[in-house]
C-alpha cells in the first residue's frame, strides 16, 4: 500500500531525547509506528515513553539489538551530519532526517558518504513520512491523513499538511507522502520518489508540490514527461516571491534569473501535469 | 551572509592568496594618508554589499595622494542601489595584461562544490555565461576529497594560462577553495584575477558569501556582518530566529513553515490583495518568538490588515495562540486580524483565540478572501 515505510518499518529515533524528539517520538509511537530503539550518547542502558523504548549509546548497538531498519533524526543542526553518517556506517538502510539549519557543505559530503554505501536519505528540513494506516515517520501530523491510493511528494512540510488536510475533507485518501525537505542539498529527490511511485501498485496518481529555486520541477517534469503512466497533478509555492531573496528554506531563492516559480509551473504543464492555483484547488484536479 | 570586497581579500589572504596592499578608510583624510604610503596611485573603492559599483561611480582611480583625497570625498557622499557609502578600500593601482575569473560555488544538480574558471575576467560571470559559454571551464569537486591539484592545474590549461603562471595559479585555486572550507562560504570568488606585466598573479577583486546555516561554528565571521547594509526589520527578525522578507503589500502574513507562508502570499495575491511579507515563524515557535514576528508585522505601516496562517506539526496550535494573545497584550493592535489554526492541538488553539476577538476563517481561500474585504474596509464579521 506504500513506499519506504510501512507496518513492517522498524523505527530508531536519534536526539530522542530532546524536547522535540520526544515529543514526536510520542506522537509516532501512538500512530502505532513500530518504534523499537532510541539513541542518545550517554544515556544508554535507560529506556523512554513510559518503559517502552530502550535508549542506546550509538546507532550500531541500537541496530544490533533491535534490528530496526529505519531512522529517523532529531538532533541539533551542528550534529545531524555526523548523526546521518552513524546510522549509514551501523547499516541502517532508510533516514530520515528532519532537522533544518543543516550546513550546505556538511551535506555535500553527507551525500557523498550516503551515496558510497547506498543508503537513502529522505531530508533533511523535511517533515518526513507517512504511509496512513501503518507507518509514521516523522512530523506529519498523523490525523489529518486517510489510507488511500494518491501519492504525494513535497519540498514544503506545513504546505504538506495544508494538502494532506484538504484530501481528508473531501474523503480522499493517501497511499504515502513523502516530504522531501526544503534544501539546496538534500536526499532523495522528486524523480527518486515519482519512480518509486510509478511501480508501487497501490498508487493511482501523484500530488507534487514544488517551490521556487534551483530546477528539481523542471527535472520532475521531464521525468513525468518520459516515464510515468500514472497521472500526476502539481502545485508550485512562490509565484509572488521576489527574485534574489531566501524564502525561509535554505532552497527557496531565484538566482540569476533561475528558479521562478513561472518557468516551473510552465515546465510540468508542458509534462501534461495540472498544475493548481492554490493548494486546495489540487483535489478538483484529481482523478 | 555576503561579505565586503577588503573583508574577502582579507581572509584570501590568509590563505596565501597576493592581494593588492591597500586599507579601509572612513574619511577622505584617511584616504589621503593611505594613498601616500602606496606611493600616490591608488584605486579608490566603495565597499557596499551590491553589484555594479563601477557603473555607478563607486571605483575610481586616482594618480596622486590629492586625487585620491578628492574621489573619496565624492565617494563618500553618493548612494549606490540605496545603499549609502559609508567606507571605502584604498588600493595601489595595479597595472592589467589579462582579466581571470576564479569560482567557487555549490552546484545543487551534482551536490557538489564546482570551480569554475575563465579567461575572461572583470565582468560578471552571469554575463559571461550568457554571451561565451564556452568560455567558462568548470571542474566539480569530490566534498569529501576536496580539490585536488590536477584539477586546479586542467583549469590552468583550459583558459589558456601561460605556463610560467601555472604553479602560482594552482596556490590560488587551492587557497581558494581552503577559504571556501574554511568559511564555510556558498560562494568564494575571485573576479578579475589579474595578470600584471611583470608576470604576477592578485586578486584584485573578490567576493565570499558564506552559508548563514553555518556561521554557528565561525563567530569570528558572523562577526564581520555589517549591519548598516541590511533593513532593521530584517535584523530584528534574525534575532528570534524568524525568516522575514518584507514585501510592498498591505496584508501582513504570519504563517509557519517557507512553503506554507509562499502559498499564502500567493493565494491573497489571487483573490485581488497584496502581501506585506513572507515571514516563517519555523517549526517548534514558542510564544515569545510568536509574538516578536507580531510585533514585526504590526512595525511596517503598510500594514492594514493581519492573516495568520497556522498548521500545526511540529508548532502546536496552542503554543501559537498562547503567542498570539501575548503579542496582542503588548501591542494592542488596532486592525483586522484573520486568524486560521490548523493541526495538533488546534481545539486548545482556537478555544484560546475565541475571546480575543480575532475573525476566523475554515480555510486558505476563506482566510484570504476575509483579509482581502478587511483592506477594502468590507465588513466580515
Amino acid at each position: 500500500m506504500s513506499i519506504l515505510v510501512d507496518k513492517n518499518t522498524r523505527l530508531l529515533v536519534q536526539g530522542i531525547t530532546g524536547r522535540e524528539g520526544l515529543f514526536h517520538s510520542q506522537q509516532m509511537h501512538e500512530y502505532g509506528t513500530r518504534l523499537v530503539a532510541g539513541v542518545r550518547p550517554g544515556k544508554g542502558g535507560e529506556w523512554v515513553l513510559e518503559g517502552k523504548v530502550p535508549l542506546f549509546d550509538t546507532v550500531k548497538q541500537a541496530v544490533e539489538a533491535t534490528g530496526a531498519n529505519t531512522s529517523v533524526i532529531f538532533v541539533p543542526a551542528r550534529s545531524a551530519g555526523d548523526a546521518m553518517m552513524e546510522a549509514a556506517e551501523a547499516g541502517v538502510p532508510l533516514i530520515v532526517c528532519i532537522t533544518e539549519g543543516v550546513p550546505v557543505q556538511d551535506m555535500m559530503q553527507v551525500r557523498r558518504y550516503l551515496d558510497q554505501r547506498g543508503v537513502r536519505l529522505v531530508g533533511p528540513n523535511c517533515p518526513g513520512l507517512l504511509t496512513p494506516g501503518e507507518a509514521k515517520v516523522g512530523i506529519i501530523p498523523g490525523h489529518i491523513a486517510l489510507t488511500g491510493d494518491i501519492g504525494v511528494v513535497s519540498r514544503s512540510g506545513t504546505l504538506t499538511y495544508e494538502v494532506l488536510y484538504a484530501l481528508q475533507q473531501h474523503g480522499r485518501g493517501v497511499s504515502t507522502c513523502v516530504g522531501i525537505g526544503g534544501d539546496p542539498i538534500n536526499g532523495t529527490s522528486f524523480i527518486d520518489t515519482l519512480a518509486m511511485f510509478e511501480d508501487d501498485p497501490h498508487t493511482e496518481q501523484v500530488i507534487l508540490i514544488g517551490e521556487i529555486g534551483g530546477s528539481d520541477e523542471e527535472r520532475a517534469a521531464e521525468f513525468i514527461n518520459d516515464k510515468m503512466t500514472k497521472p500526476v497533478v502539481g502545485f508550485v509555492a512562490g509565484r509572488t516571491a521576489p527574485a534574489g531573496k531566501r524564502m525561509g528554506h535554505a532552497g527557496a531563492i531565484v538566482e540569476g534569473g533561475s528558479g521562478l516559480a513561472a518557468d516551473k509551473i510552465k515546465a510540468l504543464q508542458a509534462a501534461r501535469v495540472r498544475v493548481a492555483d492554490h493548494p486546495e484547488a489540487i483535489v478538483d484536479l484529481l482523478k | 551572509m555576503k561579505l565586503h570586497e577588503y573583508q574577502s581579500k582579507q581572509l584570501f589572504a590568509q590563505q596565501g592568496i597576493p592581494i593588492p596592499r591597500g586599507r579601509l578608510a572612513m574619511t577622505a583624510s584617511e584616504v589621503k594618508a593611505i594613498a601616500e604610503e602606496l606611493g600616490g596611485r591608488v584605486v579608490v573603492k566603495s565597499q557596499v554589499l551590491v553589484g555594479g559599483r563601477g557603473k555607478a561611480g563607486g571605483i575610481r582611480l586616482a594618480k596622486t595622494s590629492e586625487e585620491a583625497e578628492d574621489l573619496a570625498t565624492q565617494i563618500l557622499g553618493i548612494q549606490i542601489k540605496g545603499l549609502p557609502v559609508r567606507k571605502v578600500l584604498v588600493d595601489e593601482a595595479v597595472n592589467i595584461q589579462a582579466e581571470i575569473y576564479l569560482g567557487i560555488t555549490n552546484d545543487r544538480q551534482a551536490r557538489s562544490p564546482v570551480i569554475m574558471a575563465s579567461s575572461e575576467g572583470g565582468v560578471e560571470i552571469e554575463e559571461v555565461a550568457r554571451m561565451e559559454p564556452e568560455k567558462i571551464v568548470r571542474v566539480s569537486i569530490d566534498p569529501l576529497l576536496g580539490l585536488r591539484e590536477f584539477q586546479a592545474r586542467y583549469l590552468a590549461a583550459a583558459i589558456e594560462l601561460p605556463r610560467d603562471q601555472w604553479r602560482a595559479f594552482i596556490a590560488i585555486a587551492l587557497g581558494l577553495y581552503e577559504t571556501f572550507r574554511r568559511t564555510d562560504s556558498t560562494l568564494a570568488e575571485v573576479n578579475p584575477l589579474v595578470l600584471t606585466p611583470d608576470g604576477r598573479l592578485l586578486a584584485l577583486d573578490g567576493k565570499i558569501v558564506v552559508d548563514d546555516n553555518a556561521l554557528f561554528r565561525h563567530p569570528e565571521i558572523a562577526d564581520l556582518r555589517d549591519l548598516d547594509e541590511e533593513a532593521p526589520s530584517e535584523r530584528e527578525a534574525r534575532k528570534y530566529g524568524l525568516s522575514y522578507v518584507k514585501l510592498e503589500g498591505t496584508i501582513g502574513c504570519m504563517v509557519n513553515g517557507a512553503g506554507l507562508a509562499m502559498a499564502t502570499m500567493d493565494v491573497i495575491k489571487l483573490y485581488g490583495g497584496q502581501p506585506a511579507n513572507f515571514l516563517d515563524i519555523g517549526g517548534g515557535a514558542g510564544a515569545e518568538k510568536v509574538a516578536a514576528a507580531f510585533e514585526l508585522i504590526l512595525a511596517d505601516p503598510n500594514v492594514r490588515a493581519v492573516l495568520l496562517n497556522i498548521f500545526g506539526g511540529i508548532t502546536r496550535c496552542d503554543e501559537v495562540a498562547r503567542g498570539i494573545l501575548m503579542a496582542m497584550d503588548e501591542v494592542k493592535p488596532n486592525m483586522p486580524m484573520v486568524a486560521r489554526l490548523v493541526g495538533t492541538n488546534e481545539e486548545e488553539g482556537r478555544r484560546l483565540l475565541s475571546d480575543a476577538h480575532l475573525i476566523t476563517a475554515t480555510s486558505l481561500i476563506d482566510a484570504a478572501q476575509k483579509a482581502v474585504a478587511a483592506v477594502q474596509g468590507v465588513p466580515t464579521r
